[in-house]
């Protein structure tokens, strides 16, 4: 036990890296699902622990040196209040949603490469836990590609219900690495400066040696680091699918397998998110890129250009999975607002929103995966009248979405509630009746669904439909139900976002 | 043209990045935009060896005949080593990808299949 504990930083991410890759060798005969749902089940209770021991240390961060060498010459896995509830966010998710998968991946995949789904669905999580718990930014780069590369797969595996799924994750494919190549541009540039590709490393060097000196009259390397920030700033966006950088995620999200499509929505981009709040408050530190380059008025007109747009766009589908995938990036609209306004409420309302719209939207996704399991479609029309029919399914559907208009008694309107405060405190007037807008946009695309679940009528001839398998509903009902007790008792989540807050504009690395 | 002959290779960098970025933004043919990403990547795998050289530097290995050798820095090579792996995978899964395209599609198109996604509406 002692040695589990002692090497659970390195564990969380090995585990189910070393599992994928058994899974692809034995994972035969239906076995590869065991092996995909004992690794996810391992992964949370080791990122709980691990959650529980940073909120316990006085010192707030954990650092495990692989193989023991001292950063910044070896990789450092470093655990902070942030990435550990992070950690948290994506082993629930992954969890819950694998449990999920096996009814739902068996109808979509040939039986004979289940063992290979669940190889890279061990992978993909493998790089997002990775992501999330590094502190070497070369390392962040590879664990990007290892999470993207598998995620690409995933999305084309999609291919048996619609062909779309190919085109949908070629151009995911294209976009994607670009973002990822110019995040690795980004690290070279910092690296030219600094010498350094530890992320703590690199922040003490510019913040002690470079940033000083260029209030002086010889600055050093001043063109190098904004070259560098832009560089990981515009790939960070592509990857988090920050309007107008989108273009790859409606598609890739509609048409890639329904359990691939939750684990996506709610995991993927908000480790991306994560990233982006990193680069900024701990790589090159709030002073440069809020004050100096003012990235934070880019992000925030992105931010509210995302939440207008995508709550738009989502009210303009009739394809419900598109219209979940639209209404994810407004939702990504309203992350970037919070960590763009740089005080530590909008910090705050960042890091519950990454919490909350996880379970949410993952939550609606799973609904969504079972009507199209059980109908085979996902299109408006064939969900006239399922209210009746799937009444469990369609009433955590429709929980969730009142979480996203942010109803009270929803998480979704803890988070908002944060936002707007923290807008207002900041002055952000015009940004505070943005979300409000994008609030109203979202109670007119969420009714048009709901109205057509309840009040509209099922065909005469239409095939008969009935409730989902309990394995898959079990899922639905508890991110569902997350979603609302979330958003009736917030003060796990609160503490734990504000204990990551505090620590981000602590400075410290 | 003193600035283009002491920086070649930073040039050589810039040209390669920006021959394969107007190619994944330009081509229409998938397999071109993959190859074109590859030669985005190579542009950044030179760029990387750039940062590594030190001037009169030879390879990193001890050499006790030398007093005080200058050795290049090699670590950034041993990065780009996982980069070209990487590089390697995503065009692996790319192929892959176009391979099931033509297969469905019966193109590779990006045009032709906008047009057919267009008309089937599925």
């Amino acid at each position: 036990m002692e040695l589990i504990q002692r090497n659970l930083p390195a564990l969380v991410v090995v585990t189910p890296l070393i599992m994928g890759l058994i899974t692809s060798i034995i994972g035969r005969r239906g076995l590869g699902w065991y092996l995909a749902m004992g690794t996810t089940a391992a992964v949370l209770a080791m990122s709980i622990q691990l959650l529980a021991n940073v909120l316990d240390s006085g010192t707030q961060t954990v650092t495990y040196l692989m193989g023991n060498w001292p950063t910044p010459f070896g990789i450092g896995y470093v655990v902070d209040p942030l990435n550990a509830s992070v950690l948290v966010i994506v082993s629930i998710i992954s969890a819950v949603v694998t449990l999920y998968a096996r009814k739902s991946v068996a109808s979509e995949i040939a039986h004979n490469r289940l063992h290979f789904f669940y190889a890279l669905w061990l992978f993909c999580i493998t790089g997002l836990l990775g992501i999330t718990i590094t502190g070497d930014a070369f390392n962040l780069y590879v664990l990007l590609e290892i999470s993207s590369l598998s995620t690409y797969t995933l999305v084309a595996l999609g291919r048996n219900r619609n062909r779309r799924a190919l085109t949908a994750a070629i151009n995911y494919l294209v976009l994607g690495s670009i973002g990822a190549c110019f995040y690795l541009l980004g690290i070279a540039y910092l690296y030219m400066v600094t010498g350094s590709l530890n992320i703590a490393d690199i922040h003490d060097i510019l913040a002690n040696k470079v940033f000083p000196t260029w209030s002086t009259g010889a600055p050093m390397y001043r063109t190098t680091v904004i070259a560098g920030f832009a560089f990981m700033a515009v790939g960070l966006s592509l990857k988090l699918a920050l309007f107008p950088l989108h273009g790859w995620l409606p598609n890739a999200y509609t048409y890639s397998p329904s359990a691939v499509s939750a684990l996506l929505a709610s995991t993927a981009t908000k480790v991306g998110a994560y990233v982006f709040i990193r680069v900024i408050f701990t790589l090159v530190g709030v002073n440069f890129a809020y004050t100096l380059l003012h990235t934070d008025t880019v992000l925030m007109l992105s931010a509210g250009a995302a939440i207008l747009f995508g709550s738009w766009m989502a009210f303009r589908q009739t394809n419900v999975k598109k219209l979940l995938a639209y209404s994810s990036i407004g939702q990504i609209g309203y992350i970037t607002l919070g960590f763009a306004l740089g005080n530590a409420g909008g910090l705050t309302a960042s890091v519950i929103h990454l919490f909350n719209h996880a379970l949410t939207k993952g939550g609606m996704f799973l609904a969504l995966g079972i009507v199209a399991y059980r109908t085979g479609h996902t299109r408006l029309q064939d969900l006239r009248g399922l209210g009746r029919k799937l009444p469990f399914t369609m009433a955590a559907f429709t929980a969730g979405g009142l979480g996203l208009i942010g109803v009270p008694l929803t998480a979704g309107f803890i988070s908002k509630w944060y936002l707007v405060s923290s807008c207002i405190e900041a002055g952000r007037y015009e940004m505070a009746a943005i979300v409000l807008v994008g609030s109203m946009i979202a109670l007119l695309y969420t009714w048009k669904v709901v109205e057509t679940i309840y009040f509209g009528k099922r065909d005469e001839n239409a095939p008969v439909v009935k409730e989902a398998p309990i394995t898959m509903l079990v899922p639905v009902l508890l991110l569902a139900g997350g979603s609302i007790y979330f958003g009736i008792d917030a003060s796990l989540t609160s503490r734990v976002a504000t204990a990551a807050a505090h620590f981000l504009l602590g400075g410290a690395p | 043209m003193q600035v283009v002959f002491d920086y070649y290779n930073y040039w050589i960098c810039i040209i390669l990045m920006m021959v394969g970025f107007y190619g994944v933004i330009a081509k229409t043919n998938l397999v071109k935009k993959a190859l074109s990403l590859s030669v985005f990547q190579t542009g950044i795998l030179v760029f990387y060896i750039s940062i590594g050289k030190v001037e009169g530097g030879t390879a990193p290995v001890l050499d006790k005949t030398v007093d005080n050798p200058a050795y290049s820095n090699p670590l950034p090579h041993a990065l780009m080593l996982t980069a070209i792996v990487v590089g390697v995978a995503t065009l692996a899964v790319a192929m892959a990808i176009i391979i099931n395209i033509r297969e469905r599609y019966g193109t590779i198109d990006e045009q032709d299949l906008e047009q057919l996604e267009h008309e089937t509406q599925d």
